[in-house]
């Protein structure tokens, strides 16, 4: 906690854009990935896995 | 069980194998199959007058005053709303449309042959750009140059077509299309290289074929300053070859993506001809000068075709110089490219892009892919406004929408895995 207090955080974002932009105005190291959850149902996603071969 | 992995290959072995070829011109009605008089085809999936959207009300109306139907916007908006016009896509007819894509019946239109597969796909000669029919223009000179092309422009191609094909020298699109990707383009927002390569293939047929010096300096000034002129060619190439890939029992790969201004349509190969669709986006587009956001139209245009094929936002890696036009910058256009090979069932053996060491471009779209990492095409597109009458309002980036694709997955695991 002290290292993190000492050196600033740095910040992994995963998702919404706007929350890594508000980090880097405080121009504190951030990196973003840009995920959103899946858009298909986890049924469909199942289905599919079964056409594709797997359980 | 199938083997998909087995089908996408096939359907994807029998896109790359497409070898499409102009092999003619001709009027629409004497030419594509099904074209009947008081019928106007159109892009995207099918339509009726009341959802159209304002381009596509604006190119009909056009059509109809070129056709002779109607003498005013006025009449000619009351014939389309009185149900004598027939509205049918495009793709119904082996044909393709970009923006609008209203095909008339007395419109000249290109003939492409698959000489791998023996199909033929139909489209209709390039505008050009600004207040043009396939934008929804419809003014006065909207109409005398739709005249102006068929009168002066099509007889000089349609006998320098002819010329060629005679002499065994039918222009090759593919070939056109893989150097065109090595001169700067991705053919769907950037034609200028195509269509040099075109007009420097046809030249000597023109000039060997045309006694009117006049009449042949107006159609190399008109083919000159319309960077977009193969775009069309490019797009019935690309039609030629998906519909050979189409009907692969056991394929999930995609044939047809279309937009009419309303809807977003797409066909999958071991799905038949069946539309799915859904609410076409928005595109982001750079506007032109004088126009806002809030007057672009929806998504519209055949010309989703480009990316199906391969090529266009697919292939934006290879057209940095197309950010001036569209937005972004030239990193970002790569990183398009590279995105889309996690949705694609393969790369292309013809089509390279020399900034990614030559690798070939991300080919054959995958459904299932799409669904399973939420990752959809992106197009570069062209944005018309979404009143009647206005033409272009920029050109710029979208995403296809996922609800269709959805839907797609759905039947597709309906089907396969009922067997």
């Amino acid at each position: 906690m002290k290292k993190l207090l000492k050196e600033g955080p740095k910040v992994v974002n995963i998702g919404v854009e706007q929350f890594y932009l508000d980090v880097k105005t405080q121009k504190a190291e951030a990196i973003v990935w840009d995920w959103k959850p899946p858009a298909a149902s986890a049924d469909l996603l199942a289905r599919l896995k079964r056409i594709k071969g797997g359980n | 069980m199938i083997d998909l992995e087995k089908a996408n290959q096939e359907a994807l072995s029998r896109l790359l194998a497409a070898q499409p070829l102009i092999v003619g011109m001709g009027i629409a009605k004497e030419t594509v199959p099904g074209m009947k008089d008081k019928m106007l085809l159109h892009a995207g999936p099918p339509l009726t007058w009341e959802t159209a959207s304002g381009p596509i009300r604006g190119g009909v109306m056009a059509a109809c005053m070129y056709e002779g139907w109607a003498k005013t916007p006025e009449e000619a908006e009351k014939l389309a709303a009185s149900g004598a016009i027939a509205f049918d896509p495009c793709h119904h007819h082996h044909a393709v449309g970009p923006m609008a894509g209203i095909m008339s019946p007395s419109m000249p239109v290109f003939v492409l042959e698959n000489r791998t597969h023996g199909n033929k796909a139909y489209v209709t000669m390039n505008e050009g750009l600004g207040k043009v029919l396939r934008m929804g223009a419809f003014g006065p000179e909207v109409i005398e140059h739709l005249q102006w092309m068929e009168k002066t422009l099509y007889p000089v191609l349609k006998a320098a077509i002819e010329h060629a094909v005679k002499k065994g020298e039918e222009p090759d699109v593919k070939n056109m299309i893989a150097q065109a990707l090595h001169m700067g383009d991705e053919l769907h927002n950037r034609n200028k290289a195509g269509t040099s390569l075109f007009l420097r293939t046809l030249a000597p047929h023109m000039v060997e074929t045309c006694t009117n010096s006049a009449q042949l300096a107006e159609v190399f000034r008109f083919i000159d300053k319309t960077d977009h002129f193969f775009l069309n060619i490019a797009m019935a190439a690309g039609k030629a070859s998906l519909e050979a890939a189409a009907g692969i029992e056991g394929s999930s790969m995609l044939t047809v993506m279309a937009r009419n201004g309303t809807e977003f349509g797409l066909q999958v190969s071991g799905l038949g001809d069946r539309w799915f669709t859904c609410e076409a986006a928005l595109p982001d587009v750079l506007l032109f000068p004088g126009f806002t956001r809030e007057d672009t139209n929806r998504d519209i245009g055949d010309s989703a075709i480009m990316e199906t094929y391969g090529v266009g936002g697919f292939a934006l890696a290879a057209a940095p110089a197309i950010v001036q036009f569209i937005g972004g910058t030239p990193k970002d256009a790569a990183n398009y490219t590279l995105e889309m090979y996690e949705i694609t069932a393969g790369e292309n053996s013809m089509f390279t892009i020399p900034a990614l060491n030559f690798r070939g471009t991300p080919t054959g779209i995958d459904v299932l892919k799409v669904v399973e990492t939420g990752i959809t095409p992106v197009l570069d597109t062209g944005a018309a406004h979404k009143e009647p009458g206005k033409g272009q309002v920029g050109a710029g980036i979208v995403r296809m929408p996922m609800d269709a694709f959805l839907k797609a997955a759905e039947a597709f695991a309906d089907k396969y895995l009922s067997e």
